[in-house]
């Protein structure tokens, strides 16, 4: 956790250091040279390195190649298929000394487990029928009115992003949603935009809502309680401005009245499912008080859902490993040895002259600004992992401001970010028929509207609670 | 006689009924419902968002696209029971008011219903596709309330003259 701290700063000066010698063009400072940490390992480095526009270079090209290959999926290989022998290119190679290797997996080993954990649990809640029951409650509450039902939705949307994640909302819980409008009688649209928008915008809340949370949480070296307090002001001012947004953007679609709902459904109330997800939670705040990893809470609950699916025989052990998405996983750990490459071999001074530093409110605006534009070009996953090492130098104010504008970012461009987009146009995936007009026009509206308020609310809180 | 019926969720009932009630002796009926493609779109690309998830869960915009044809069937199903007479259903994807208005091509009568905000009464109770069927429909429209037509008091006063 605080490894990152330390951690980058060294490896830049063992970098220059790396440069310096191997040119033989410059003499290195005395003072550097002592403040050198690394005594016996520099040496082993240098037999193992690449120069470092080399390393650099190659680096940047598996990087491209790995998420280029996440984006088009040749042959339908799994994402992991790439990414694995990328990432053990440049450990080969030396673009990256063991020392980060062993720095970075010691630093996504337990996000990758918590990641794991919480996409169990989110898959036998399912199971367990949690999402149908979502599904009645939504149109009960909504009594036939879709601006009740985009209230619901939203309510709905946020509550399952912040405790089951995103991919909860996106996966799970928007065919649900359009059912329910479906039955109801009303029009979809505006309720399915709400889902894809909050899965973006309310996945600031707790470090399990969103892979960049998690990555941020260990680079933060904040608590779970802690991140979760200085968020949910942000998280709510977020959430309310898409609201408004969103109620004055759909009005014409929210004006139509559906035919009054026929026969009222009774919910089997999924009491395990929401018992279990109740305790997980409890259970963060007491880990984090305690000074344990709360992944261990949602290693817990995982456990506990997936062994009463097991034993009433309606999971297999091998559907069990499949929920945790080992690919996925594995796709994750080697994308973060390829980033933490190209940061350490250059990018780390390029970006660095971009990022604001401290956390003033204007800091934290600019950073939040080019977090959300470096999301809408790459993704927000490595766009997250890129800015983190930067940010986590100014402190948690500022690995904050990262969040905020890698998770609300993204609502601009259809499919996550410009690459995807572009390439689904290559191939014509487009002709699902998305108005991509109208998602843009409504991203530039909500984005903006969303993102300064959070920025200015997570201002707020840094200072009420401090960082 | 050829009538095409557009049933939107909803407020697909009344359009059956005006049929019946307006159209007893029609001799070809089509039940016809459009399915925008653009909402299991927004799934795709949410899906697409999610980096690294290919392989590790499922699509759902797929899901989306099935559960839309399995409602749209559904619909059109009821539609044919409450007509109670033989018709044709016919199921079309794109953009809704001109599939609605190439539908209607060579036909005598289109019924369709309003589609827009029923609680101000005026101009706002027709929707974008509403209106731009009504506008553009190459044979005579019959557009009916969904529920129970608003009587002759609800019209707002006149505007003063100038």
């Amino acid at each position: 956790m605080d490894g990152r701290h330390d951690h980058l700063p060294e490896g830049r000066t063992l970098n220059t250091l790396l440069v310096q010698g191997l040119s033989g063009a410059r003499n290195t400072p005395l003072d550097e040279t002592v403040s050198a940490p690394l005594g016996t390992p520099l040496a082993e480095t240098v037999s193992a390195s690449l120069n470092t526009p080399l390393a650099e270079a190659l680096s940047v090209v598996l990087l491209v190649a790995v998420l280029a290959c996440a984006v088009i999926r040749p042959f339908n290989w799994p994402e992991a298929v790439v990414a694995v022998p990328a990432a053990g290119l440049v450990v080969v190679t030396g673009a990256i000394s063991w020392d980060h290797v062993r720095a970075e997996a010691g630093h996504l080993g337990p996000v990758i487990g918590f990641l794991a954990a919480v996409l169990v649990l989110a898959r036998f809640c399912d199971d367990e029928g949690l999402f149908q029951a979502c599904g009645v409650w939504m149109a009960r509450w909504a009594a036939g009115r879709p601006g009740r039902l985009l209230t619901a939705v939203f309510a709905l949307a946020s509550a399952i992003t912040a405790v089951l994640s995103l991919d909860a909302t996106i996966v799970l819980l928007t065919p649900v949603v359009f059912a329910t409008a479906a039955r109801m009688g009303v029009r979809p649209k505006p309720h399915v935009y709400a889902c894809t928008h909050l899965s973006n915008t309310a996945s600031l809340l707790l470090p399990v809502s969103n892979l960049t949370n998690l990555l941020a949480f260990t680079a933060s070296g904040l608590s779970f309680t802690r991140f979760a307090a200085l968020m949910v002001l942000p998280w709510l001012a977020a959430i309310g401005a898409e609201y408004v947004v969103f109620r004055r953007f759909f009005a014409r679609d929210l004006g139509v009245a559906a035919p009054p709902p026929s026969a009222d459904e009774s919910p089997d109330v999924p009491l395990f499912a929401l018992v279990t997800v109740g305790c997980t939670l409890a259970g963060f705040v007491v880990a984090s008080a305690l000074g344990i990893d709360p992944a261990w809470s949602a290693a817990a609950g995982a456990l506990v859902l997936a062994t009463r699916a097991l034993v009433r025989r309606r999971a297999t052990p091998l559907t069990v490993v499949r929920a945790a998405a080992p690919s996925f996983l594995a796709f994750v750990l080697a994308l973060g040895i390829v980033v933490r490459a190209v940061v350490d071999n250059g990018l780390a001074d390029a970006l660095d002259a971009w990022l604001p530093n401290g956390s003033g409110l204007l800091a934290l605006l600019g950073i939040a600004a080019l977090a959300a534009v470096l999301a809408n070009l790459i993704n927000n996953l490595p766009a997250v992992l890129v800015l983190l090492p930067l940010a986590a130098v100014s402190g948690p104010g500022a690995v904050l401001a990262v969040l905020l504008g890698v998770n609300i970012g993204p609502n601009l461009t259809y499919a996550g970010s410009l690459a995807t987009l572009l390439w689904r146009r290559i191939v014509h995936q487009h002709e699902h028929g998305v108005d991509l007009k109208e998602f843009t026009r409504l991203g530039l509206i909500a984005v903006p509207a969303a993102l300064v308020p959070a920025v200015l609310a997570l201002w707020i809180s840094l200072h009420v609670i401090g960082g | 006689m050829r009538v095409i019926v557009w049933l939107v969720e909803g407020t697909w009932p009344a359009c059956v009924d005006a049929v019946r009630a307006h159209a007893p002796h029609a001799t070809d009926v089509v039940l016809l419902h459009v399915t925008e493609p653009d909402v299991p779109g927004l799934a795709h690309g949410a899906f697409a968002g999610l980096l690294g998830r290919g392989h590790s869960e499922p699509d759902p915009g797929d899901r989306l696209e099935a559960l839309g044809t399995t409602s749209a069937a559904q619909l059109l199903a009821a539609a044919a029971e409450r007509l109670g007479r033989p018709g044709t259903r016919v199921e079309r994807a794109g953009r809704v008011e001109r599939e609605v208005v190439a539908a209607a091509e060579g036909a005598d009568l289109l019924v369709l219903a309003r589609d827009g905000d029923r609680t101000r009464l005026g101009p706002h109770s027709l929707g974008r596709a509403g209106r731009f069927v009504v506008d553009h429909a190459p044979c005579p429209v019959l557009l009916v309330w969904p529920d129970v037509a608003p009587d002759v008091t609800t019209i707002p006063p006149p505007p003063p003259r100038h």
